[in-house]
């Protein structure tokens, strides 16, 4: 411990860029062997990409990695591997058909195709792999129904199998109970004193103190700062992280705020979000921040009846609602703008006007059969108010660009004439012209006297967006800060879980 | 108890099952059924079909489908016949190897157009079935290769027995099998067509070469119809443009999905399939016995093929709650 640590790794100047947008910009990152270095940073921060060019699985823009002083070239996943370095994905990947014998090993065998599998080498391997991290699991069982936590534990023991220097676990900790924790916790210190080193990404600054050396704070793509985690403060990690400089955009003009449109008291749903009460007026814009995970989507999906929560009131307009699917919410007046836009929010395949009329299908057909020209008018009108960038009506919705699709799924909701909108990351990966449009846009539903619930995880949205901003961490609401006192530094201290959490 | 329980629960228990519930129900009526002689006549419908089972059973492992396969028997017997034709004094056993090449080649077109252009293997096989079975008809002018041409040798291996008076071409349908089995189980290239088939996303990130996998996987698919192709000319004495091999894709698959391979990719074993063909021929040899009529034989042996699938699903089910129940 005295002496100068040898360097396992040093990265320099790493960047990655995705269809033009620099993700990762110039990194330098020196490892040690036999550390346990953190790697923080906001959602999009550039931890998870960092983390996969290491492993092969992306090959950077531009930059080098010496792993012991001479320089590699990490291709793909199995040249990471024969190098040493292992990813554990949070929801490991896995062959669910395979045992787990063979998942402990696959990649690892050379040979032919036509070469014999040494199934009692494997068996007995895999056996001692899994005895060495203290579990006891039958190897020869499919590998589907195994819990998350024992998942992970195939994956360590894979990267034991291929004697890995260097294990990422990218946010292991997160689907993990307090126990399962500690067994993870206690096989990291075991494998530190093996000499090798781990990167640990994770959003919960408790877990980073109790277990890592160093750390590392990303921010916007950048390497921001890399410290001893003793010599530095849960402030200032927090400050690090964020500093991002305000964008320009300011909401034009706070709309008049009415009666309540939504009251929310003690919504839970456990395993995803506890004990969760608000109110929202007709005219106001609340923003419902924290961290990827921390249940805000959650609650949005159960106050449209997708996932309904288990206990609870919800009550719109003043009277009692009981919402078990979103026809339900429909007919009182919500209205629900996904996240996962290509998963829940268009039908690919079909027509712009098909896309806009979906959820009116009585508007379009007053006599039980479809009116074309009816559609065609509604939808044109739409398509004008909004903007809507396209070549044509019948166009299949997928053509349009991302902002243009998002402008139709609001489009699409709007006519169904909404009291109150749940948007979640309306702006996520839409550029930023479309993006000021939407700011707009959202001003405008509220100064119409909508009630609007917009979950961001970009905090200037929040800021220059809200009239309130309500936090979640770890399925609770840990924060409510009226715009006046909202900063980025505030809601991120109370976005990252810091105490531990009782399960 | 619970080894006794954990066969129970397997697929070919089940079929076990099925198969002597099927055989004792039709050996009530005719008792003729539960003779020796009747297990002949069964083992002797199955041959090319469990060939044939075998191919599938690897592609479907491998999340394919491949539907030109009665086609690639038609074609390759059609080539076989066709050289005894022009070639009378060709030594017989030539048509072996000519087959298996030629039913190779025209699987290697199947995972070439697969991989290259990234098509849905139904697609591509869909196609490839009317274009090889029209190349039949073009190479043989739509005409049948008669009794006469196919050499006696040949059709002698589904009469005579080197062993046990089991004929040739049921032992190679088994030899077949248990190759399969060898390759499925015992070869990196089996556990990589399984791992594909389970997960064809995390398949490249383990390092597996996902277009060689799949190009084999159709290659492969294709030599064993060509086997069955030269097989049907032993069998039958004939070869016909239009008959020969048609709909052989889905008794195939009926065998292979009731012997219990997933659709879905990355389940099925050799001993299912192998089960699941025999359950079929059982059914084929009883309905003439029963004295069905011809016309009827086609639905019969579709409900069949039905009833066999809910039957195994409800038991199944029932099953691993039970388990599920007893665990907790």
């Amino acid at each position: 411990m005295k002496r100068e640590p040898s360097m396992l790794v040093e990265a320099r100047g790493i960047s990655k860029q995705f269809g033009g947008v620099e993700v990762l910009s110039d990194v330098d990152l020196d490892l040690h062997a036999g550390e346990i270095h953190a790697l923080l940073g906001e959602n999009g921060a550039g931890k998870s990409t960092f983390a996969k060019i290491l492993a092969g699985v992306h090959r950077p823009t531009r930059g080098t990695l010496k792993l012991n002083g001479s320089k590699v070239d990490v291709t793909n996943p199995i040249a990471a591997q024969k190098l040493g370095i292992a990813l554990i994905h949070q929801e490991p990947i896995s062959f669910p058909d395979l045992s787990i014998a063979e998942n402990i090993v696959m990649g690892r065998q050379g040979g032919g195709l036509l070469s014999r599998v040494p199934w009692a080498k494997i068996i007995a391997d895999a056996r001692q792999y899994l005895d060495m991290l203290g579990v006891s699991l039958d190897v020869t069982l499919p590998m589907r129904g195994l819990s998350i936590a024992n998942q992970q534990m195939v994956e360590i023991a894979r990267s034991l199998a291929s004697d890995s220097k260097l294990i990422i676990m990218d946010e292991p900790t997160a689907p993990l109970t307090p126990r399962e924790v500690d067994t993870l916790f206690n096989i990291a210190r075991r494998l530190r004193e093996e000499g090798r080193t781990i990167i640990f990404i994770s959003h919960r600054l408790e877990e980073v103190r109790m277990l890592c050396d160093r750390v590392t704070i990303f921010r916007d793509g950048a390497h921001i700062s890399t410290q001893k985690i003793d010599d530095i403060s849960d402030e200032d990690i927090i400050k690090l992280m964020i500093g991002r400089t305000l964008k320009k955009f300011m909401r034009k003009h706070v709309a008049e705020i009415g009666d309540i449109a939504m009251e929310v008291s003690e919504l839970s749903r456990p395993g995803a979000f506890e004990d969760v009460s608000f109110t929202l007026r007709r005219g106001e814009i609340i923003g419902l921040g924290g961290l990827v995970g921390a249940g805000r989507t959650d609650v949005a999906r159960a106050l449209f009846g997708v996932e309904p929560a288990i206990s609870g009131h919800i009550r719109i307009n003043g009277v009692d609602a009981m919402i078990h699917t979103p026809t339900d919410a429909i007919d009182l007046g919500l209205a629900f703008v996904p996240e996962d836009r290509a998963g829940h929010g268009i039908f690919a395949t079909l027509s712009v006007e098909h896309n806009l009329t979906a959820a009116v299908p009585g508007k379009i057909a007053p006599s039980g059969f479809i009116s074309r020209s009816l559609e065609r008018e509604i939808s044109r009108k739409a398509v004008d108010d909004l903007s809507i960038r396209l070549a044509s009506l019948r166009q299949p919705i997928a053509e349009l660009s991302g902002g243009n699709q998002q402008k139709a799924i609001l489009a699409r909701w709007l006519l169904t004439e909404p009291d109150i909108l749940i948007l979640d990351e309306p702006t996520r990966g839409i550029d930023i012209g479309v993006k000021a449009e939407f700011y707009d846009m959202i001003g405008d539903l509220a100064e119409q006297g909508r009630a609007i619930l917009l979950i961001s995880s970009e905090l200037p949205e929040l800021l220059s967006l809200c009239d309130r901003i309500l936090v979640m961490s770890e399925g609770r609401i840990t924060a409510e800060i009226p715009r006046e006192e909202a900063t980025q530094e505030n809601i991120m201290q109370a976005a990252v879980p810091r105490k531990g959490v009782a399960a | 108890m619970t080894l006794v329980r954990s066969i129970l629960l397997r697929r070919e228990a089940g079929i076990v099952v099925m198969i002597f519930a099927f055989c004792l129900a039709v050996g009530l009526y005719k008792p003729h059924f539960l003779t020796v002689q009747s297990l002949r006549i069964i083992l002797l419908l199955v041959p090319l079909i469990m060939i044939g089972a075998m191919a599938q059973m690897l592609v479907l492992v491998a999340r394919h489908v491949d539907l030109s396969i009665g086609s690639i028997l038609g074609f390759s017997a059609m080539v076989v016949g066709l050289m005894y034709r022009e070639f009378p004094d060709i030594y017989w056993l030539v048509g072996f190897p000519v087959a298996i090449l030629t039913g190779a080649f025209l699987g290697l077109g199947n995972g070439l157009l697969v991989t290259i252009f990234r098509l849905p293997s139904i697609i591509v096989t869909l196609g490839t079935l009317s274009l090889y079975r029209g190349l039949t008809f073009i190479i043989s002018d739509a005409r049948q290769i008669n009794r006469s041409v196919i050499p006696t040798e040949l059709k002698a291996m589904s009469r005579t027995s080197p062993i046990f008076d089991i004929p040739w071409i049921i032992l190679i349908a088994f030899g077949v099998a248990l190759m399969t089995y060898v390759v499925a189980r015992h070869t990196q290239l089996g556990r990589q067509i399984y791992a594909l088939g389970s997960n064809p996303e995390a398949a490249p990130l383990r390092g597996i070469d996902v277009a060689k996998v799949t190009l084999v996987v159709f290659t492969l698919a294709g030599a064993l119809s060509g086997l069955a192709g030269i097989l049907y000319a032993s069998r039958w004495g004939f070869v016909n443009p239009s008959n020969t091999g048609a709909g052989f894709e889905f008794q195939v698959i009926a065998a292979v999905v009731i012997g219990g391979v997933s659709i879905n990719g990355g389940v099925g074993t050799v001993s299912g399939t192998v089960l699941g063909v025999l359950l079929l021929g059982c059914v084929s040899a009883a309905l003439p016995l029963l004295g069905i009529p011809g016309s009827t034989q086609n639905a019969i042996y579709g409900a069949v093929i039905l009833i066999a699938l809910l039957i195994d699903r409800s038991v199944r089910q029932r099953g691993v709650t039970s388990l599920s129940r007893a665990a907790s």
